[in-house]
C-alpha cells in the first residue's frame, strides 16, 4: 500500500488547518454561505436533509486495517456508530457536527487519510478495480496510476472550479470491474499491440445522471509517461469549453456529445501538442517510487490446491455456498480474494457498524496482510487470503453475521442513500432495496437465479448507477407520491450498456412483484448456463414487457 | 476595486478603459475589441498596453495578438467560474511572459489558485475586501505551502522536491563510492 512521505503528510495537515480556518471564517461572516459552499464541498462536507454528511476518500478503494479501525473510532465518537460505503469506494458519515469536522479530519490525517475532493466541481477521488494487484487477468496494477492521479489532482489550482464534478476510474484488467466507461475519464492499462509497451486506452465522456452516456475512446494508446500532460489537456479543454449555463448539461459527456467525438479529440490533441509534456509529466523515477509501494505482500509459496479447504467445503454446506459466491481467484497459487458482503438480507446496502469495521480490521490482519478493499458494489474485500485459512475466516465472519453468501447475486443490491438522507433525492431507495432483499432472501433461489445486478437510485443523479444495473430502479416523485421506473439490460462491465425502460412507473410496493416477473421470464427463457444479461441480450425486452403488463393492470395508474 | 498581489495591496499603474470611453493618457487596459485599432497608438506614445479578455476568449485566437501586450486582464464573472484559471495557464503554457491579472470577485482562498495558474495579481471588488481583509488573503496563501502540480506556482512542486532529494542522495552515494 502507498505510504505518505513527509510531503504528503504535511500537505494533508495543511489542508485540515486551512479548512479549520475556513469554518471559523464562515462562522464570523468573512465568507458568505455561497462562498463557503464550494470550499466545504471540496472537503467532502455536504448539507443533507437532517444534518451534515462527511464523505471520506478511500483512494482507489484501498484501506489498511489501521485506517479501518480509525474509521470505526470516528463512527463511534462523532457519528452513530456506523458508516456507509458508497459506489465510489468512499465512506460517508451521516451525522457529524460542523464544529467537529476539523477534528475528524485531523484523526483521518493521523492514518494518512483525508476527505479532499470527495465532492464539489473538481476532480473527485479516483477509483480503481477492487481486485487490483490480485486479479489473474491484469496487464498491470492500476493503483500506482490512480495514486499518481490522486496526487496530481489534489488541490489542483487550475481544475478546482470546473463546470461540474469530474470522475476518473482506472483498470488494469481485461474484465472491467471499475465501470470505466461510465466515468468522465476511464483509463484502461493495455499493451501496445506492436511494441508490447504498456500504456493507456483513454475513454472520455461516460457518465450516468440525467443524460446517461457510455464513454468514447479518445486515445487508443497513450504512452504511460504522457499521462499527466494528456489529462491536463483534456481538463483544460473541458474547463474552458464545458457548458456552465445549465448544471444538467455541464458534464464533459455533454461537451463530447455536442461538439462530436472527433472535434473533441482534435481540441485535446491540439492542447496536448501546445504543452511542454516533460515539464508537466511525472518523471519515471517518481512513477517507480509510487509503484514500489504496491509491491506484492510477502506471500508464502503454497500449492494451488488446499486439502484443508476441500475437506471443509465438503463438510459444511453454508461454507461451500460462501466459497461459491464470495470467493474469487488470485494470481498467486494457494490464495483467494474474499468478498465480505455488506448486503445482509433486509439490511441497508453498504452500511457497516464500527464494531463490524473493527472485526474486519482484525480479520484482515490475521488473514490478508492487513489489507482491505472497498468495491463499487458497496462491499468489502480481503484481497489475500490463504485457501487453507479460508474456513477459519468464514467461521469468524459468520459469527459476526458478515458471511452473507450473495456477492453478485440478486440481493447484492447497489443503492444510494435516497430520500432517507439525501437532499437531492426524489424518492426513497433503501426501503426498496430492503423489500427486494427480503423477497429474494432464499439462498437456494438466489443461486438458481445466478448473477444478476440490481441497482437503485433515488433520483436522476444516478448515484446508485441504475442505468448500468441488469435491473435498474429509479425513484422519482410526482404530485407528492414516490414512484419507480424500471430499466433492463444495463451493464457496468467492458460490455457497458445502458438499460432500456420497461414501462410506466410503479408504486414502491409493486416493485418486488415486477422484479419477480422479470426474473420469471429469465428463468423460463434462459439457455443452460446463461446469465441474466446474456439472455436479455438474446431475447430483447419484449417478453419482459409482456410479463410486466399484469403488474401494471393490477395497480391504479396515477403516474406516468 | 482593489489590486492585490502575493505581498498585499498595491497601486494600480493602469487605467481600465471601458468600451465606449475615450482613450486616456498613460498605461491602459483596453477591451479586446479595441486592442487592434488603438493598441498601436498607445505603444507609439511609449505607454504600456494591457488587454482585457472575457473568460470566453479562445486561446488560439487571442494568443497571436498579445505580442506587445504588457498586461493581460482576465474576467472572472463569479468566483465559482474557473475558466479564467485555464485561460491564464494556457497563456503561460504558450509562453506569455507579461503580467497576468485576474479581474472579478475572487475570494481570499483563491489567491493560491490564481498564483498557481500563472496570475501575478488580482483585482477584486471592495465589497469582497471589506469582508475578507488583506490579512485573510495572506493567511489563506500561507495555509497551503505545497503543491503536487509541476510548474504551478513559484516554489518547487512536491514531485520536483522528491526528484531533488533523489538526486542529492544519488550524489552522496557516488561521493562515497569514489576513492578518497
Amino acid at each position: 500500500m502507498y505510504r505518505y512521505d513527509e510531503f504528503d503528510a504535511r500537505f494533508v495537515r495543511e489542508r485540515v488547518r486551512e479548512f479549520r480556518a475556513q469554518v471559523e471564517r464562515r462562522l464570523d461572516g468573512s465568507l458568505t454561505e455561497d462562498e463557503f459552499k464550494p470550499l466545504r464541498l471540496q472537503n467532502g462536507l455536504y448539507l443533507q436533509l437532517h444534518a451534515y454528511m462527511l464523505r471520506i476518500a478511500i483512494p482507489y478503494g484501498t484501506l489498511s486495517s489501521r485506517q479501518l479501525r480509525q474509521l470505526a473510532l470516528i463512527g463511534d465518537r462523532y457519528d452513530r456508530g456506523y458508516g456507509h460505503f458508497t459506489t465510489r469506494q468512499n465512506l460517508q458519515f451521516n451525522w457529524p457536527k460542523l464544529k467537529d469536522v476539523p477534528d475528524i479530519l485531523d484523526l483521518l490525517a493521523d492514518v494518512e487519510m483525508h476527505a479532499i475532493q470527495t465532492s464539489g466541481n473538481c476532480i473527485r477521488n479516483v477509483t480503481a478495480d477492487h481486485f487490483a494487484g490480485v486479479a489473474a487477468d491484469e496487464v498491470e496494477d492500476p493503483r500506482p496510476t490512480a495514486e499518481l492521479i490522486r496526487q496530481w489532482s489534489s488541490l489542483h489550482p487550475e481544475f478546482s472550479f470546473l463546470p461540474r464534478k469530474f470522475k476518473i476510474a482506472v483498470t488494469g484488467a481485461e474484465h472491467d470491474r471499475a465501470a470505466i466507461k461510465a466515468h468522465d475519464i476511464g483509463l484502461r492499462i493495455r499493451r501496445h499491440p506492436a511494441t508490447g509497451e504498456t500504456g493507456y486506452e483513454v475513454i472520455v465522456g461516460g457518465g450516468l445522471g440525467r443524460t446517461p452516456m457510455i464513454g468514447k475512446v479518445a486515445r487508443e494508446f497513450l504512452p504511460k509517461a504522457d499521462l499527466l500532460a494528456y489529462l491536463e489537456a483534456i481538463m483544460r479543454v473541458y474547463n474552458l469549453e464545458g457548458r456552465r449555463d445549465n448544471k444538467f448539461k455541464a458534464r464533459v459527456k455533454i461537451l463530447v456529445h455536442e461538439i462530436g467525438e472527433q472535434e473533441f479529440r482534435r481540441r485535446v490533441e491540439a492542447e496536448f501538442a501546445a504543452l511542454d509534456g516533460p515539464s508537466v509529466n511525472a518523471d519515471p523515477e517518481e512513477v517507480k517510487r509510487i509503484a514500489d509501494y504496491f509491491a506484492p505482500p510477502p506471500y508464502e509459496e503454497l500449492p494451488e490446491q488446499s486439502v484443508k479447504l476441500s475437506i471443509a467445503r465438503a463438510a459444511h454446506r453454508d461454507f461451500e455456498r460462501f466459497v461459491e459466491t464470495n470467493v474469487s481467484g488470485h494470481r498467486v497459487p494457494g490464495y483467494v480474494a474474499v468478498t465480505i458482503s455488506l448486503k445482509p438480507i433486509g439490511g441497508v446496502p453498504g452500511d457497516a457498524t464500527s464494531e463490524q469495521m473493527r472485526i474486519i480490521a482484525e480479520l484482515a490482519e490475521r488473514h490478508s496482510f492487513g489489507e482491505i478493499r472497498v468495491t463499487h458494489m458497496q462491499n468489502l474485500v480481503l484481497p489475500h487470503v490463504r485457501k487453507d485459512e479460508l474456513f477459519a475466516l468464514w467461521e469468524a465472519l459468520d459469527a459476526a453475521e458478515l458471511a452473507t453468501a450473495n456477492a453478485g447475486l440478486v440481493t447484492d443490491i447497489i443503492s444510494c442513500p435516497g430520500l432517507d438522507y439525501c437532499s437531492l433525492a426524489t424518492a426513497r431507495s433503501i426501503p426498496i432495496a430492503q423489500s427486494l432483499s427480503r423477497r429474494f432472501a432464499d439462498g437456494a433461489r438466489q443461486r438458481e437465479i445466478g448473477p444478476l445486478g440490481i441497482k437503485i437510485s433515488g433520483c436522476i443523479n444516478a448515484c446508485g448507477h441504475h442505468h448500468i444495473g441488469n435491473i435498474g430502479i429509479l425513484g422519482l416523485e410526482k404530485n407528492g407520491a414516490e414512484y419507480y421506473q424500471l430499466t433492463l439490460g444495463g451493464d457496468a462491465t467492458e460490455k457497458a450498456a445502458l438499460g432500456e425502460r420497461l414501462g410506466p412507473g410503479l408504486a414502491a410496493e409493486e416493485v418486488p412483484d415486477a422484479v419477480e416477473k422479470i426474473v420469471g421470464v429469465y428463468l423460463e427463457k434462459r439457455a443452460p448456463g446463461e446469465e441474466f444479461i446474456a439472455t436479455y441480450r438474446r431475447i430483447g425486452i419484449a417478453p419482459f414487457r409482456q410479463a410486466f403488463e399484469p403488474v401494471l393492470e393490477g395497480a391504479q395508474r396515477g403516474v406516468a | 476595486m482593489a489590486l492585490l498581489d502575493e505581498s498585499g495591496l498595491k497601486a494600480d499603474g493602469f487605467t481600465r478603459v471601458a468600451e465606449g470611453a475615450s482613450l486616456p493618457r498613460g498605461d491602459v487596459i483596453l477591451p479586446l475589441g479595441r486592442l487592434l485599432a488603438e493598441g498601436r497608438e498607445v505603444l507609439a506614445r511609449g505607454d504600456l498596453l494591457g488587454a482585457h479578455l472575457p473568460n470566453t476568449a479562445k486561446l488560439d485566437e487571442v494568443w497571436p495578438v498579445l505580442d506587445d501586450v504588457a498586461l493581460v486582464s482576465i474576467e472572472f464573472p463569479s468566483f465559482a467560474d474557473g475558466r479564467g484559471f485555464s485561460l491564464a495557464r494556457g497563456l503561460r503554457r504558450r509562453g506569455y511572459r507579461g503580467i497576468l491579472r485576474a479581474f472579478g470577485p475572487l475570494i481570499a482562498d483563491q489567491m493560491r489558485h490564481a498564483l498557481g495558474c500563472g496570475f501575478d495579481e488580482v483585482e477584486a471588488p471592495e465589497t469582497v475586501i471589506a469582508r475578507q481583509p488583506i490579512s485573510q488573503w495572506s493567511a489563506a496563501l500561507q495555509a497551503i505551502t505545497l503543491h503536487y502540480q509541476r510548474g504551478a506556482g513559484k516554489g518547487l512542486s512536491i514531485l520536483d522536491h522528491r526528484r531533488a532529494s533523489r538526486e542529492a542522495s544519488h550524489e552522496r552515494r557516488l561521493a562515497h563510492a569514489l576513492p578518497a
